[in-house]
């Protein structure tokens, strides 16, 4: 891909997630009809004046559902790989620098996680701690921590033996500051843009168990469940299924894409960018 | 040795595991430095040169094992605590690496990894430590320091980058000053350059200097004495000019043969050291030289030689056959 044409559908990307994201902040002020409002003579309509984008089969405004469901789309997609980055990242880098015993039991931890199926776990989480959004951005969080670990832990490796990291030490710098100072800035970069991976895949996700009613209760509007609402009047009107679903495709796509871009910059072979 | 010495190695072994079995990479090193002087350790690459320096400094690899001691200032560095060694690193010992290009961080400016040392160890607050940076920077022989602080490693070059690191290691003005190979990186032009620069800042400061290096041609100009290393033993010491002028150990004359001379008619054959050290994981009964040495007798095959005691030259050689008969 030519390095002019790269650049702009990265900036067309990052312009839309900053769409999504302050439409999602402003919510509250933008001159939206409510989300839960039902305008039963508007069942199903199409776009028009009143509804920019229609509305659904209850007769809800689905622009406003979109802005609003962006909301706890993202905050959940934002939130719990931020859990995963935070712990994910913490563990890997103590990790891959101490080595030894912790590291082992880390890297087992981690292989249970993942060994656990994740849908069972969602499902167990639901059933005992009840249907919220708090429950729902836990889960998923801790279903980010391994592959976070991972990245976290095989990049501290490769910079942990770097002759600076023995330079720092031989200049007399504590553990924590090589790992702070020294060894944070170099994996940052990799580390955030697997983040931004993870937030498309989380938002995904989220839109999947809310499909499968393991999500955001109703009539809290969430893209997932929107989705699920509109199966039922696909045959008379697919916009009210396709319009949540092209929305969270955007943004998933312009989330890898932002990604990818940062992961091309941190690859120091050439052309990989 | 003149005036107190300031760093005494006694019997310094370092073993490392291997799957082949305990490697041993030191070998029972004895040295002596006063403060102020400066030592060459010379020796081909493998020869323990550089474990030496890094287990000094007690920075050998984990699974490494140490015995024997390492005084410095009177104080045993293997006994000290980890608080009280990190305090001492880069307070009172610091490190010159080979690789400006790795010993550097990549993602942090110059001016930061000036100015973080110095925080550390000397409790001054930013702004002082980013004047004392200029400063340490200007006496680097770096253009433009002010300009420096802002840039990250990768815009300076080769020569630039070790500059950066010898006014990183002098930061705190140590006491002594470790040099691994702080030429083998670079363009031979920049070589002469940088070792003016070690040679003057180490006379400036009064500081004792470790220079370690394969290359005999760039100890005999710039030590006060030279312990010539070979597979992880001290096999020769003497000062410097006492070393040229009447070598004892047949590999210090093989390794200053293997210097080329610019002086020999082109195309004239570099003599080289034939075969390689032996294998440190099986332990060789005699000199770990003999099998390359040209005066090899029956004796060196089976008995491993000692360091023989200073004579009235303080010249050390561990060889049943030397050359160069005393007097010479």
């Amino acid at each position: 891909m030519p390095a002019r044409r790269g650049r702009l559908i990265f900036w067309l990307a990052v312009g839309w997630i900053v769409v999504v994201g302050s439409a999602a902040i402003a919510a509250d002020w933008l001159p939206l009809a409510s989300p839960s409002d039902m305008d039963l003579l508007a069942r199903r309509a199409g776009p028009s004046a009143d509804h920019w984008l229609g509305a659904d089969a209850l007769g809800r405004d689905i622009l406003s559902r979109l802005v609003f469901g962006a909301r706890i789309s993202l905050t959940v997609g934002l939130v719990a790989p931020l859990l995963g980055l935070v712990i994910g990242g913490t563990l890997g880098m103590l990790a891959g620098y101490f080595r030894g015993l912790f590291e082992t039991l880390v890297v087992g931890g981690i292989d249970v996680l993942l060994a656990f199926p994740p849908l069972v776990l969602a499902l167990a989480i639901t059933t005992y701690l009840g249907q919220s959004v708090l429950n729902i951005t836990i889960t998923l969080g801790v279903l980010s921590i391994p592959a976070l670990t991972r990245v976290a832990r095989a990049a501290t490796l490769t910079f942990a033996e770097r002759e600076f990291v023995t330079a720092a030490r031989a200049l007399g710098a504590s553990h924590g500051r090589i790992l702070m100072r020294e060894l944070l800035p170099n994996i940052a970069l990799p580390l955030i843009a697997f983040f931004l991976l993870a937030v498309a895949v989380i938002i995904v996700v989220e839109g999947a168990l809310s499909f499968l009613g393991l999500g955001v209760p109703p009539p809290a509007p969430s893209w997932g469940g929107m989705i699920a609402e509109g199966r039922d009047s696909l045959d008379t009107a697919p916009s009210i299924a396709f319009l949540p679903a092209s929305t969270m495709f955007l943004t998933v796509l312009a989330f890898n894409m932002v990604g990818d871009r940062l992961r091309a910059l941190t690859d120091p072979r050439p052309g990989a960018s | 040795m003149t005036g107190p010495a300031l760093l005494v190695v006694e019997q310094l072994s370092v073993d490392l595991p291997t799957p082949r079995g305990r490697l041993r990479a030191v070998d029972e090193v004895d040295l002596e430095l006063a403060a102020g002087h400066t030592l060459g350790i010379v020796g081909e690459s493998g020869c323990g040169k550089t474990m030496l320096s890094r287990a000094i400094l007690q920075l050998a690899p984990r699974r490494a094992r140490l015995s024997g001691r390492v005084l410095f200032d009177g104080r045993d560095l293997t006994r000290l605590d980890a608080e009280a060694l990190r305090r001492l690193r880069g307070r009172s010992i610091a490190v010159v690496f080979q690789d400006p290009m790795t010993s550097l961080n990549p993602v942090l400016t110059i001016g930061r990894q000036l100015s973080e040392t110095m925080r550390e160890h000397l409790a001054i607050d930013g702004s002082a430590a980013a004047r004392r940076a200029v400063e340490l920077l200007a006496e680097a022989g770096i253009p433009a320091p002010e300009q420096r602080l802002r840039q990250y490693p990768h815009q300076l070059s080769g020569g630039m980058r070790q500059r950066v690191a010898i006014a990183i290691a002098l930061s705190c003005e140590p006491r002594l000053l470790i040099a691994d190979e702080p030429t083998t990186a670079l363009d031979v032009t920049i070589q002469a350059q940088i070792l003016d620069l070690l040679a003057r800042e180490r006379q400036r400061r009064d500081m004792a200097m470790i220079l370690i290096t394969h290359d005999l041609g760039i100890a005999a100009g710039r030590t006060d004495e030279v312990a010539v290393m070979y597979a992880g033993r001290i096999v020769e010491r003497a000062p410097t000019a006492r070393l040229f002028k009447a070598m004892r150990m047949p590999y210090t004359e093989a390794l200053l043969a293997a210097i080329p001379k610019l002086d020999a008619p082109p195309h004239t054959p570099l003599p080289a050291i034939s075969g390689r050290p032996p294998d440190p994981t099986r332990p060789f009964p005699g000199c770990a030289f003999a099998l390359r040495c040209r005066c090899c007798a029956e004796r060196c095959a089976e008995q491993k030689p000692a360091l023989t005691p200073a004579d009235a030259y303080r010249h050390q050689y561990a060889c049943w056959h030397p050359i160069n008969p005393i007097g010479a």
